[in-house]
């Protein structure tokens, strides 16, 4: 199948779902070709390259869904996919809050958000390669303890998202991006430390230089060394940009409208509410050019937008889909977020802290004895509760400096605590992804270790 | 099965001749080594939430990866088209990895042997929807009744049916058929109006669908989900700092999986960066621990017949008696290190290259009453539950998270305590064990495990063990 006739397809399946029984049908196509270059010890590992598309069908029946999704788009695959989707939705309950958006809701941003980049598609294999080991030579260059590595890649995909639903709305965008990663392993004695650092952006042109990223993927393993086991203590936690962003991953969490119609976040029944300090500003934002978290419209063929979470500490809204909207009372912030298959669920744009306007050497400077963490582990984080129990590493502050390198312990508190207990806010918001924070200092954690 | 009766060959009128020719083509450019991987899979799930069964769903997805090894290079490609000019094509691009004279081979491909872990006659996925949906109405009707407490309950039941096909240029042909099926339940307790608690449960394994009707219900799995749920709404904060920790049987063993496994995969030993590297030999624990990974249990969600490049998975000892006796390899790393394949080379699906990777790993059981050992902690943390874990395979150090654990005061259970996060060093925290139960336990069949991107079913087993010091992250 020609890759243009694909709008075509996705409307001709609502269209024959629609006369098969559906009463409503939505339908998303998804296409992408990605490539993968990894380099280790100066020698090229591992290449990839490949494409793939699939198509996901959602139908109603009154107020039962059923949902199906294919990677075979043969006339047998779709006819199988119809087939699919009409059968299942005779065993869902009906639910009175299914359905589709109004249709005065569903809209695409006009204009270009600039979310592919030709570049992308054009880069020689032999120059991504390159730039690979570029990355890596800088990052086993930079001392004589990085000895080892765990290499460097060259990953770039670009794709092309197309919804249709029963309403009328029809879209479709393309997305491109790049990016350029390296792990080297540094040694002292008997300590073996690992880091990373990457750069990524929708063309290339966008990408920082190889070597920037092998230094500075370096100078993080290097500076993990000979790390030590601290005493268990109460003492304020700066995360530094890296892990400040895990935290938002939390928030958003919290904020998830799923979550808050379930109560199943601490943030639930808590909107006009003091919840963090007010140094805290929370954006949404669907829009913003060029980013990764920006879009036309959401998987429910809703415009993006920006939506303001958190307003100086003051909890203003949730991010919603069409269906935690209408559980909630509310209007859908088109937050609805898909893969091929299943009932939409919910997914953040751009989500960030708006920047403060202290630079993290200051936020250190202000810090007597304290943890700055630089890397976080596994999943004890309850959403439900609150609570929050992490492994962490990092480097101990003492005297306002960074003093010497702490592994493994754990930093644990509540996020309601560590919300309203915020002290300050750093001056380095970058994105590096669609979820960016700045360096963000947090009064009091429970660090513990011995 | 036999490669005729397979949906390649049925369907996609895919012969033994074509699965020759796109290996030629593979090492056309060169290279010691190529293969194949076909897959087909049917997915299907239901979801229950609100007593409201929200969601129905069922899919398709196929296609074939082709990998080309040279030296220590590998390309691959996939194609999610199984016609001849896209495999072919796939062939090609994969190709291009190897630069010299193309090989002009004979492959005879033979099938193998391969166990036979899991004889279903109808899989699940092969089963109809009715019966299906019932499981998560039972569920969710069981949670609730479990305790008046119980506001919320979620059940999801998914299930599927691999096909694969791994041919390889060493003459390998291998054909499996894979289900895999899963009820998961999460639960939430509130009382007086206070704050909500979770608790979550679940199960299933390689199995028939009737193993949900006759052997864990969807009622067993409820009670537990609610019982979990019902039991934190007491809980106190957790301790912080180093103390002794009690680990239940069963899940638990995700310590093992933390701690050792994923740091004895060949992959990271080759190349020199795992915190176990070089260690053969070596004692990584004490000598009360035996660490196995075993994928050849019959019916076990961590399970294969062949593993994905087409060899029977095996009984692998890990650590034997304290010591570290071997790695986990897959093809490219046994090659590289002069190692015979463990059968632990696994990919999620055929976009992926394979790498080694754990099954079923756990502990074998000791000779202690798991009483006895609860008995001989004057002050600790006794953990019967957890999330997830994550391990850093250089440094060595690993987590894992407790979603239901106790003090321990003189000896006996108390308190339940909130989540806590339990921090260790891979090579050194076994070494702390100091008494091993006689209650060998597997989990109930849910674990998925990602690394490098790629996630798969493992399971994970430990009897009762007590580790004379792990560091608590908890606040108190």
């Amino acid at each position: 199948m020609n890759s243009d006739c694909l709008v075509e397809l996705a409307q001709d399946i609502i269209k024959r779902a629609c006369a098969a029984g559906a009463t409503d049908a939505e339908c998303t196509i998804a296409e992408g070709d990605e490539f993968s270059a990894n380099v280790r010890m100066r020698e090229l590992e591992n290449l990839k390259e490949a494409g793939s598309r699939g198509a996901g069908l959602r139908i109603l029946i009154g107020s039962k869904t059923g949902a199906s999704y294919t990677s075979d788009l043969s006339p047998e695959g779709i006819g199988l996919l119809l087939k699919s989707a009409i059968e299942l939705a005779d065993i869902t309950t009906d639910d009175p809050h299914a359905g589709l958006p109004d249709r005065d809701e569903s809209g695409s941003i006009p204009g270009d958000l600039r979310l592919h980049s030709p570049d992308v598609e054009t880069l020689e294999t032999g120059f991504k390669i390159d730039c690979a080991k570029r990355a890596e030579a800088a990052a086993l260059a930079a001392d004589p303890r990085i000895f080892n590595s765990e290499g460097a890649s060259f990953d770039s995909h670009v794709g092309r998202r197309i919804f249709a639903n029963s309403r009328g709305f029809t879209g479709e965008y393309r997305t491109s991006y790049c990016s350029l990663s390296a792990a080297p392993v540094a040694r002292d004695g008997d300590s073996m430390e690992r880091d990373y650092w990457y750069t990524m952006a929708r063309g290339f042109a966008g990408l920082e230089p190889p070597e920037q990223v092998g230094r500075i993927a370096a100078g993080r393993a290097l500076r993990r060394l000979n790390a030590v086991k601290v005493e268990t203590q109460r003492v304020p936690v700066v995360f530094e940009p890296r892990t400040a962003r895990t935290l938002l991953d939390n928030l958003y969490e919290a904020v998830h409208g799923m979550s808050v119609y379930r109560h199943e976040s601490f943030l639930a029944g808590r909107l006009g509410e003091k919840v963090a300090s007010e140094r805290i500003t929370l954006i949404d934002d669907g829009t913003l050019p060029g980013l990764f978290g920006t879009s036309p419209f959401d998987d429910e063929g809703v415009p993006s937008r920006r939506t303001v979470v958190i307003e100086r500490g003051v909890l203003k809204n949730y991010l919603l889909n069409t269906y935690a909207a209408r559980k909630l009372g509310m209007k859908t912030t088109g937050n609805a977020s898909r893969g091929l298959t299943g009932n939409a669920g919910i997914g953040h744009g751009n989500f960030f802290v708006e920047k403060g306007d202290r630079t993290p050497e200051e936020i250190i400077a202000g810090v007597p004895n304290g943890f700055y963490v630089t890397e976080l582990m596994g999943f004890g984080v309850n959403i439900v509760t609150g609570d929050y129990s992490r492994g962490a590493a990092g480097l101990w502050i003492r005297n306002g400096e960074l003093a010497f390198a702490v592994s493994e312990v754990t930093i644990a508190g509540n996020l309601k605590d560590m919300l309203l207990g915020l002290e300050a806010v750093g001056s380095d918001l970058e994105f590096r992804g669609s979820v960016a924070a700045p360096t963000l200092k947090i009064g009091e954690m429970t660090v513990g270790g011995k | 099965m036999r490669f005729s009766e397979s949906v390649f060959a049925a369907r996609f009128n895919i012969t033994k001749q074509d699965l020759e020719a796109y290996l030629a083509e593979a090492l056309s450019q060169g290279g010691d080594y190529a293969d194949l991987y076909f897959e087909y899979l049917l997915t299907s799930s239901i979801s229950i939430d609100e007593s409201i069964v929200k969601s129905a769903a069922q899919g398709v997805s196929m296609g074939v990866g082709v990998r080309v090894i040279a030296g220590e290079r590998t390309g691959y490609a996939y194609s999610d088209d199984l016609s001849p000019e896209k495999v072919r094509k796939a062939a090609r691009v994969a190709a291009c990895i190897a630069a010299g004279p193309g090989k002009v081979e004979k492959f005879d491909l033979n099938e193998g042997a391969r166990h036979n872990l899991y004889p279903v006659l109808t899989a699940p996925t092969e089963t109809a929807f009715a019966e299906r949906v019932d499981l998560v109405k039972r569920a969710d009707r069981a949670a609730r009744a479990y305790d008046p407490r119980i506001f919320q309950v979620q059940a999801v039941y998914a299930d599927n049916l691999r096909q694969v096909l791994v041919a390889t240029s060493d003459g390998v042909l291998s054909l499996d058929r894979q289900p895999l099926a899963r009820l998961s339940i999460s639960a939430l307790a509130r009382q007086n109006g206070g704050p909500p608690q979770r608790g979550h449960a679940g199960g299933g394994g390689r199995v028939e669908l009737d193993y949900f009707l006759k052997e864990k219900t969807p009622e067993h799995f409820a009670a537990e989900a609610a019982r979990e749920a019902v039991v934190m709404l007491d809980a106190v904060d957790a301790p912080a700092g180093e103390m002794t920790v009690v680990l239940g049987p069963g899940w638990p063993g995700i310590l093992l999986h933390e701690a050792v496994g994923h740091g004895l995969e060949a992959d990271f030993n080759r190349k020199g960066v795992s915190a176990f590297s070089g260690r053969v030999g070596q004692k990584v624990a004490s000598e009360l621990c035996t660490v196995v990974d075993d994928g050849t249990i019959a019916g076990r969600r961590g399970s294969l017949n062949v593993d994905d490049e087409g060899n029977p998975t095996r009984r692998n000892v890990l650590i034997e008696n304290g010591v570290l006796r071997g790695y986990l390899q897959d093809r490219l790393s046994s090659a590289l290190m002069r190692s015979d394949s463990t059968g632990s080379g696994r990919r999620e699906s055929y976009a992926h290259i394979p790498m080694p990777r754990m099954t079923n790993t756990f502990m074998l059981a000791g000779e202690s009453a798991p009483e006895d050992i609860i008995r001989s902690v004057p002050k600790g943390l006794y953990c019967v539950n957890f999330g997830g874990g994550q391990v850093d395979i250089t440094s060595g150090n690993f987590v894992f998270s407790a979603s239901e654990s106790y003090l321990i005061e003189d000896g006996r259970i108390t308190r339940p305590v909130r989540n806590a996060t339990l921090i260790g060093n891979g090579p050194e925290a076994l070494k702390y064990v100091s008494m091993v139960g006689n209650d060998l336990r597997l989990d109930e069949g849910i674990g998925v495990c990602g690394k490098e991107g790629q996630s798969v079913q493992v399971g994970v087993g430990i009897p009762t063990i007590k580790v004379d010091r792990m560091t608590v992250g908890g606040t108190a």
